[in-house]
């Protein structure tokens, strides 16, 4: 019993930092229809902005965490305008290349000023202070993922039902050319979209480095994990993206702990099957 | 009087030599890159195995219009069917590469039944948990591909039974070519035939090629079978001629790595392909040389260069150039 509440508690932690990191993934990706490999980058550039902060100017973890993110959010509008804006119309696979591309030119750019190794984040001792459970104990830094990504649930559901903005988001992921046409202002809606998503993946990253440890190569590392998450939940759905998160942080938690050895061959078999049987993910809508 | 629509210009009608075009250009190039760099041979032949690679990759997204990131799992089948083949069974070259051939075939077919059914995202992220399940097991299937150490010491016997395998590498560059020219004689009767038309209008329009009467989805999971065959066949080659055989044959990176080859050169042209790949090893193996970090920035704005400026490749450029120059003169 108590390793069943284990696997679920471990998993749940584990599927809220890649819900964080992929919800923005998915809502760009529905919206604007473009494969953005590169999204991985921008929780990377989060977490290399705290290492920075943390370990070479001493500033202290929440500050720099908060500096970090709205540094990723001016890199993220920045790269919309110069180079998104003209990738969101080449096809597929032109889309997949030009992300690769900028992708390897941020591996190259963290690579050239922190080098290789794992970056630590200067986190406060209270994250890996146990808490006790009942059934177990646990880090407090858990508790700090399961609570912000139960936040960043609360607060992507109320800007989607209840702004103006998330009526306008959910006519543009609905019909792009239809909401254009009703004079609603779409660039600007994929703007703010995109620089959430690249803000929210930064959140993650950074929260989530116990897990997913920060180091250059963290977008190619996990790209696959994070698409995985956006395709199983389906494009554009943030309850699909939640739900897929959820279960695949706790399937794969339970892999490791059951099986361990073949529990990562059981995770990709899974994945392929469900994609086979529902090739629009758990929540998407047919193209 | 003859049927204008089936009529065949004189101009269109492949004749035997211009089958043979792409292969001749091949043995030429490779007889002057033997004669001029006679001590970078392994080089070399590790660029005519990629060669093989991204040629059997062009088969599918060049010609059928199919994106994969999961190319690797038939090349990394295709090396480990030769390697356990030459390490338990005979050390015939020729065998090794049937088998790596067969390995690869089997692998496209298993996976292609699944995969061809979906597109876009689904395709992709589909080819990619296949070639993480297969290196996953590879992995962990000790007893059979030595885990994450791999098969070190295969060993293959004489080519044809007459020439040994030597250590500048000559033999094998030869073999290698060789293989190279024919696969891509095989590509060239491919692409001319009914079958490689077909091929190009599905990737023009999979619902017009529906309409007209062709089974899409059989072909796609042909070609896919074919291109399989020779990802095993330049596999099971990198096996041979290196000895060795890691889980690193199923990386993610070697599948992204072929497909950039092959944009860079240009999709859909067979010559796009061998230039790409020509280009991409050189610029690595030099920019790896002078500082192996560096590497990744070469490549990613090599990527953008290729994406916003030359969408056809650099076998288009050429054309482009002229067409600029047109407009200037």
């Amino acid at each position: 019993m108590s390793l069943i509440l284990s696997i679920v508690v471990d998993g749940v932690a584990y599927g809220m930092i890649l819900f964080m990191i992929s919800v923005g993934l998915s809502i760009t990706m529905g919206l604007m229809r473009i494969i953005n490999l590169a999204h991985g980058g921008f929780a990377l550039l989060g977490g290399a902005a705290v290492h920075l902060l943390t370990t070479r100017l001493d500033v202290a973890f929440i500050p720099a965490f908060l500096v970090a993110v709205l540094a990723v959010v001016l890199v993220s509008v920045l790269l919309e305008r110069l180079l998104y804006r003209h990738i969101y119309g080449f096809n597929e696979l032109g889309q997949v290349l030009a992300t690769i591309g900028i992708v390897f030119i941020m591996i190259a750019t963290v690579n050239l000023f922190l080098g290789s190794t794992i970056l630590p984040l200067g986190a406060p001792a209270i994250f890996t202070t146990p808490i006790d459970l009942g059934f177990r104990t646990l880090p407090f830094h858990r508790l700090v993922v399961i609570i912000s990504g139960l936040l960043v649930l609360a607060g992507l559901w109320l800007l989607m039902e209840k702004t103006r903005f998330g009526i306008y988001l959910r006519a543009a992921v609905d019909n792009r050319i239809a909401a254009a046409s009703l004079g609603i202002n779409t660039p600007l809606v994929y703007l703010v979209a995109f620089a959430t998503g690249a803000g929210l993946a930064a959140v993650g990253g950074i929260l989530g480095a116990e897990l997913l440890p920060i180091e250059a190569y963290y977008p190619l590392r996990y790209m696959v994990l994070f698409l995985i998450v956006v395709s199983v939940g389906g494009l554009g759905s943030i309850s699909g993206s939640f739900l897929a998160s959820i279960s695949l942080g706790i399937l794969d938690t339970a892999g490791r702990y059951l099986l361990p050895g073949i529990g990562t061959i059981f995770f990709f078999v899974a994945i392929v099957v469900l994609l086979a049987l529902r090739p629009n993910g758990l929540m998407g809508k047919a193209q | 009087m003859m049927d204008p629509v089936l009529s065949t210009s004189p101009r269109r009608a492949p004749t035997a030599l211009s089958f043979l075009i792409p292969s001749i250009s091949v043995v030429v190039g490779a007889s002057l890159a033997f004669l001029i760099f006679p001590y970078d041979l392994s080089f070399l032949t590790r660029i005519v195995i990629m060669m093989i690679f991204v040629v059997s990759f062009d088969l599918i997204l060049g010609q059928a219009g199919i994106a994969t990131l999961g190319h690797a799992a038939m090349y990394g089948c295709g090396a480990y069917a030769a390697g356990l083949i030459s390490l338990h069974l005979s050390p015939d070259p020729l065998l090794g590469l049937l088998v790596g051939a067969v390995a690869g075939a089997v692998m496209a077919w298993i996976s292609g039944l699944v995969l061809l059914r979906t597109h876009g995202i689904t395709l992709l992220m589909i080819s990619i948990a296949v070639t993480m399940v297969l290196q996953e097991t590879a992995s962990q299937a000790r007893w059979l591909t030595g885990g994450a150490d791999g098969l070190a010491g295969i060993t293959v016997g004489p080519l044809l039974g007459l020439y040994e395998f030597d250590f500048v590498g000559q033999v094998a560059f030869i073999y290698s070519v060789s293989i190279l020219a024919a696969v891509l004689l095989l590509c060239q009767v491919l692409i001319g035939s009914p079958f490689g038309l077909a091929l190009r209008g599905i990737e023009g329009s999979a619902s017009r090629m529906r309409a007209i009467g062709t089974p899409v989805y059989r072909r796609k999971v042909t070609v896919y079978v074919i291109a399989g065959a020779i990802a095993g066949i330049a596999g099971a080659l990198a096996a041979q001629v290196t000895g060795l055989v890691g889980i690193e044959v199923f990386n993610f990176s070697l599948s992204a790595d072929v497909m950039v080859m092959l944009i860079l050169g240009g999709a859909g042209r067979l010559y796009g392909a061998l230039v790409g790949t020509l280009l991409f090893m050189v610029v690595h193996h030099v920019a790896a040389s002078i500082d192996p970090l560096n590497w990744l920035f070469v490549i990613g704005f090599m990527l953008l260069i290729v994406v916003f400026v030359l969408p056809k490749g650099l076998v288009a450029l050429p054309g482009r150039l002229a067409r600029l120059l047109r407009r200037t003169s």
